[in-house]
C-alpha cells in the first residue's frame, strides 16, 4: 500500500509544473534518518534502543518505506485526506474534538487555520496532527514519551512525558499543545486514560491530535471527521486502500488522491504526512521550504 | 588521611628524581589574607546572607507556586513554549565558563597574572554552574519526573536533551575536580592558619574539610608534580567539555525546522556568548570579593583591565556572529527566515535586540578602546552591562522563534508572512525565580569562601618562587593616584617597561600601604591587616 502512497506522490511531482506552487519533492533520506543513522553510527547503539522503546513500538525507516518493503504486519496504516475544496471554516471539527477529549480553548488539536491565496482570498485549512511517518517529535524526546504505533499513529505517553517540550520545538506544524495548568475535568471515559486516549489530558504533560486511535478499531470515525457537516475530512486506510468521510462517502483512497492531486504539508521537510490536502483554490501549501 | 604535621610550603623537600619546582615561598600577607573569609565574620555578613536567602526563598515559593497552578503561571502558552527559564538555563550555565577560561585558558597560555584570580572564578564557576542547572527543574512541565532522566531504561539517546544532561553533568564534575585540585595545599595551610583553640561548629566543620580534603599532601617535589600534572591535564580537559556543553545546549533549539532555531552558526554562536558573560561575571565577582574582603593588595586594577581585554575580545566575536547571523538569514529572503530577522531587529523584539547590541556590543567595546574609560571602573561597569544585556540577548535567541507561526498563508496579499505570531508576557514567577537564582550566586560564593581560602595561596607562591628578582628588581611604583579609576592608565604603562607583568604574586614587600600604585582604592583598610595575628 506504501507504494500506492508513494505512487500518489510521484505522479504529482511530474503533473506540477516546476513553478507550480506545490512543490513536491521526493526525499529519500530524510533529515531524522540523518539524524537516527549519527545515532546509530556514532553512539554505536542498537536500533531498538534508540527508538524502540518498551512501548512496543515500530520504528519508522524511512529507507525501508522508500524501498516499499516495510514491515506492515499492522491491519490498518491510519491516514486522512483533508478536502479542502469543501472547508466553510465552521470549526465545528475543532469543538467536536475539545469537548469529546475535554480540551481547553486554546488546545486546538484539530486547528482551522485562514489561509489567503494569491489573489488575497481567504480559505480554510483544518491542521490535525500530521502522523508523519517520520515524526521530528519522537527522536528528540529524552525519555521516549512519543511513540509511533505500528499502524502509523504517532502518540504521547502522558504517564511518562516530563514537560520539555522540545517536541513542541520539532514539529513543523504546530500540531503539540501543552498542559499548562490543570485540565478540564472529565467522566468517566469509556477507556482507561492511555496514550490512544489521554481523557482527562495531564498537567505539565504536552498532547495533540491521537486520530481517536481508541474509537478506531471498532470502525468508528474520528471525532472531527464524523462531526464535520461539510465532508471536508476523510479517514483513510492505506492498507485497504479506502476513505471515508462524516457524510458517508467512500472513497477509493489512492485514486481519489491521484485524482485530486493531493499534496501533503510541508514536504519538503522530509516528514512524509499521513494527511493529504486536496487544495481546491489554487492554494499554495509550504512554497517556500520547496524553493529552489 | 594521615593527621602528622604536613611540612607544607617552604618545608617542602627537593624530590629524589631530577625535576626541579621551584621550592615555593611562604607568604604570610597573602596566606593572612586568604584565611580571612574564613577567620573572620565581618559585620556585614550575617546581614547579606540573610537577605540573599530570603530573596531565595522566595524563589522557590514562587516555584512551588508554579508547581501547583501549572507552567501557565509562568507566562507560558502554546505559541511561546520555551521563554524565559530556558534563557535562564543558557545564561546562567553560560556565566559558568569564567572558571574555565580565567584558570584554565590563562593557566595553559601561561598568564602568571592570572593567579590571584583563580580561585575566585573558579568558585564562581562551581556556584553558577549547579544554579544554572537547577533551572532544568522550573523548565520542566512535570518536575516530579525528573528522575527519569537519570534511569537508563527510559533514555532516548537520540534527543539533545539527554545530550545537555549528560554534557552539563560531566562539565559539573570536571568544575568540582578543578576547583578541588588546586586546593589541596591550600587547605593544609589552611589547616595550620586555623587556630586549635578555636570551637564552634564552623571551626570543627573546617577542621574536618581540611584533615579529610587536604589528604596527605606534604607538599614534596614529587607531590608537587603530581599536582601540576593533574592540573595541567584537567585544564586541557576542561576546555573541549566547556566547548561542549554550550554546543550541545544549542542544538537542543538548533536540531529542529524553526527558522531562527535551525542555526548551524548556534553551538558556536552559544560558546562565545558563554565565554564573553561567563568573564564578565569573573570581572564582577573578583570585584565583589576584592572590595569585601579586603584583596586590594593582590588584585590589582591592572587584573581588571586585562579581563576587560579578554572580555572584550569575546564580545567583539559575539557581535560579530551576530551580525552574520542576521545578515545572512535576512539576506537570503525566505519568508520564514526574513520574518524572523524583521520581528527581531523591527518587530516585536526590536527593544531588546537593540538594548543588546548597544549596552553588551558597542558601549563595552567603546568602553575598552577609550583610553579615559579604560580602568577598573569601566570594565566594572562593561561587566555589568554585559551580564545583564546578553541575558536579554539570551531571551531574544529563545523566544521570538518559540512564537512563530509555522502554518500561514505564504501568498497573502499583503505581501507580509500571514499568521499570527505569539507572545510571552513576563509574570512574578519567572522573575522572582531568576533573581533568586541572581541571589544564590553570592550567597553560595559566600559560604564557600566561609570554609576555603580565597586566595590560591599555593599557587601564588609558586609564580612568586618563580619569579625570584621580581620583588628585588621591581622598580618603584610610580607616584600614582589613589583612586583606582585613574590610576590604571598610568600604571599600565609603567608595567610596560618593567622586566615581567608581575601580576602573579601581589605586593612587593612594601606592605605599610604605601602601595598606591597598585590601586589600593580608598577603603584600603585591608593592607594593614596582613601581619597574621591569630
Amino acid at each position: 500500500m506504501r507504494e500506492v502512497k508513494r505512487g500518489v506522490s510521484q505522479e504529482e511531482a511530474q503533473q506540477h509544473e516546476p513553478g507550480c506552487q506545490i512543490g513536491q519533492v521526493p526525499v529519500t533520506v530524510g533529515r531524522r534518518g540523518f539524524l537516527r543513522g549519527a545515532a546509530l553510527g556514532g553512539l554505536g547503539l542498537a536500533a531498538s534502543g534508540v527508538l524502540g522503546g518498551t512501548l512496543g513500538t515500530a520504528p519508522s525507516s524511512s529507507a525501508a518505506s522508500a524501498a516499499g518493503n516495510a514491515p506492515a504486519k499492522a491491519v490498518h496504516q491510519w491516514a486522512m485526506v483533508i478536502d479542502l475544496r469543501n472547508c466553510n471554516g465552521c470549526k465545528l471539527c475543532t469543538t467536536a474534538c475539545q469537548t469529546a477529549h475535554y480540551l481547553h480553548e486554546d488546545q486546538t488539536w484539530i486547528n482551522v487555520f485562514t489561509m489567503q491565496n494569491a489573489a488575497g482570498e481567504s480559505y480554510y485549512m483544518p491542521r490535525p496532527c500530521m502522523m508523519c511517518e517520520d515524526p521530528p517529535c519522537v527522536p528528540v524526546c529524552p525519555v521516549k514519551a512519543n511513540f509511533r504505533t505500528e499502524d502509523g499513529l504517532t502518540l504521547v505517553d502522558q504517564s511518562r512525558c516530563i514537560g520539555t517540550r522540545i517536541c513542541m520545538n520539532a514539529c513543523p506544524y504546530q500540531a503539540r499543545y501543552f498542559n499548562w495548568r490543570a485540565p478540564r475535568p472529565a467522566p468517566r471515559q469509556p477507556f482507561p486514560q492511555e496514550p490512544a486516549w489521554p481523557v482527562p489530558q495531564v498537567e505539565g504533560t504536552v498532547g495533540k491530535c491521537v486520530d481517536c486511535a481508541a474509537m478506531l478499531p471498532s470502525g468508528k470515525l474520528p471525532e472531527c471527521v464524523s462531526h464535520c457537516p461539510m465532508g471536508v475530512l476523510y479517514l483513510g486506510d492505506l492498507e485497504t486502500d479506502v476513505a471515508v468521510n462524516g457524510l458517508g462517502n467512500t472513497v477509493e483512497l489512492s485514486q481519489f488522491l491521484a485524482d485530486n492531486d493531493a499534496v501533503t504539508f510541508k514536504e519538503s521537510y522530509g516528514t512524509h504526512p499521513r494527511v493529504f490536502y486536496i487544495p481546491g483554490h489554487g492554494q499554495a501549501l509550504d512554497t517556500d521550504a520547496a524553493d529552489g | 588521611m594521615s593527621d602528622d604535621n604536613p611540612s607544607t610550603g617552604a618545608g617542602g623537600s627537593p624530590g629524589a628524581d631530577g625535576v626541579q619546582l621551584p621550592e615555593p615561598a611562604v607568604r604570610p600577607d597573602v596566606r593572612a589574607a586568604a584565611m580571612r573569609p574564613v577567620l573572620e565574620t565581618p559585620r556585614w555578613w550575617w546581614p547579606t546572607v540573610l537577605v540573599l536567602g530570603a530573596i531565595v526563598i522566595l524563589g522557590i515559593v514562587a516555584w512551588v507556586v508554579q508547581v501547583v497552578d501549572g507552567l501557565g503561571v509562568a507566562g507560558y502558552n502554546n505559541q511561546a513554549f520555551w521563554a524565559v527559564y530556558e534563557a535562564d538555563l543558557v545564561a546562567f550555565i553560560g556565566v559558568s565558563y569564567g572558571g574555565a577560561v580565567v584558570s584554565a585558558i590563562l593557566r595553559l597560555t601561561k598568564a602568571t597574572w592570572r593567579a590571584p584570580l583563580t580561585r575566585i572564578a573558579e568558585a564562581t564557576a562551581l556556584v553558577t554552574l549547579p544554579v544554572g542547572m537547577l533551572f532544568i527543574i522550573p523548565h520542566l512541565g512535570s518536575p516530579w519526573r525528573i528522575w527519569e532522566l537519570v534511569w537508563p531504561p527510559y533514555w532516548n539517546l537520540s534527543s539533545p536533551i539527554l545530550w545537555d544532561f549528560f554534557a552539563v553533568s560531566t562539565y559539573l564534575l570536571a568544575t568540582a575536580v578543578f576547583f578541588y585540585l588546586p586546593l589541596i595545599p591550600d587547605l593544609k595551610i589552611a589547616q595550620q592558619w586555623l587556630d586549635p583553640d578555636r570551637r564552634g561548629l564552623r571551626a570543627r566543620t573546617c577542621r574536618r574539610l581540611y584533615r579529610v580534603l587536604g589528604g596527605n599532601w606534604d607538599g614534596s617535589a614529587p607531590q608537587r608534580r603530581l599536582l601540576h600534572g593533574a592540573i595541567g591535564l584537567v585544564a586541557i580537559m576542561i576546555i573541549p567539555m566547556a566547548v561542549s556543553v554550550h554546543s550541545v545546549l544549542s542544538f537542543a533549539f538548533a536540531s529542529s525546522s524553526r527558522a531562527g532555531y535551525a542555526e548551524t552558526i548556534f553551538p558556536v554562536y552559544f560558546v562565545v556568548a558563554a565565554l564573553y558573560t561567563g568573564v564578565a561575571l569573573v570581572v564582577l565577582s573578583v570585584a565583589a570579593c576584592r572590595r569585601l574582603w579586603h584583596l586590594e593588595a593582590f588584585i590589582h586594577p591592572r587584573h581588571f583591565v586585562r579581563l576587560g581585554f579578554v572580555m572584550i575580545a569575546f564580545g567583539a566575536v559575539y557581535l560579530y556572529l551576530t551580525f552574520t547571523e542576521y545578515l545572512v538569514d535576512g539576506y537570503s529572503g525566505t519568508t520564514d527566515d526574513a520574518a524572523w530577522v524583521r520581528q527581531v531587529l523591527v518587530g516585536h523584539y526590536w527593544i531588546p535586540f537593540w538594548f543588546y547590541f548597544v549596552a553588551a556590543g558597542v558601549v563595552p567595546l567603546l568602553i575598552m578602546a577609550i583610553r579615559r574609560t579604560r580602568s577598573a571602573k569601566g570594565v566594572l561597569v562593561a561587566s555589568g552591562l554585559v551580564v545583564f544585556a546578553m541575558w536579554v540577548k539570551r531571551l531574544v535567541i529563545v523566544i521570538p522563534p518559540a512564537t512563530e507561526p509555522l502554518v500561514r498563508s505564504p501568498l497573502a496579499a499583503s505581501g507580509v508572512l500571514a499568521g499570527s505570531w505569539g507572545s510571552y508576557h513576563f509574570t512574578w514567577v519567572p522573575i522572582s525565580i531568576t533573581v533568586a537564582a541572581t541571589a544564590a550566586i553570592p550567597l553560595l560564593m559566600l559560604v564557600v569562601f566561609r570554609f576555603v581560602p580565597i586566595l590560591p595561596i599555593f599557587e601564588m607562591e609558586e609564580a612568586d618562587a618563580e619569579e625570584p628578582a621580581r620583588t628585588a628588581a621591581a622598580p618603584a611604583p610610580p607616584p600614582a593616584p589613589a583612586l583606582a579609576g585613574q590610576g590604571v592608565g598610568t600604571f599600565s604603562a609603567a608595567t610596560r617597561s618593567s622586566p615581567l607583568p608581575d601580576m602573579g604574586s601581589g605586593p612587593p614587600p612594601t606592605l605599610g600601604g604605601a602601595n598606591l600604585a597598585h590601586g589600593t582604592p580608598p577603603c584600603s583598610g585591608g593592607v594593614t591587616a596582613t601581619g597574621g595575628s591569630w
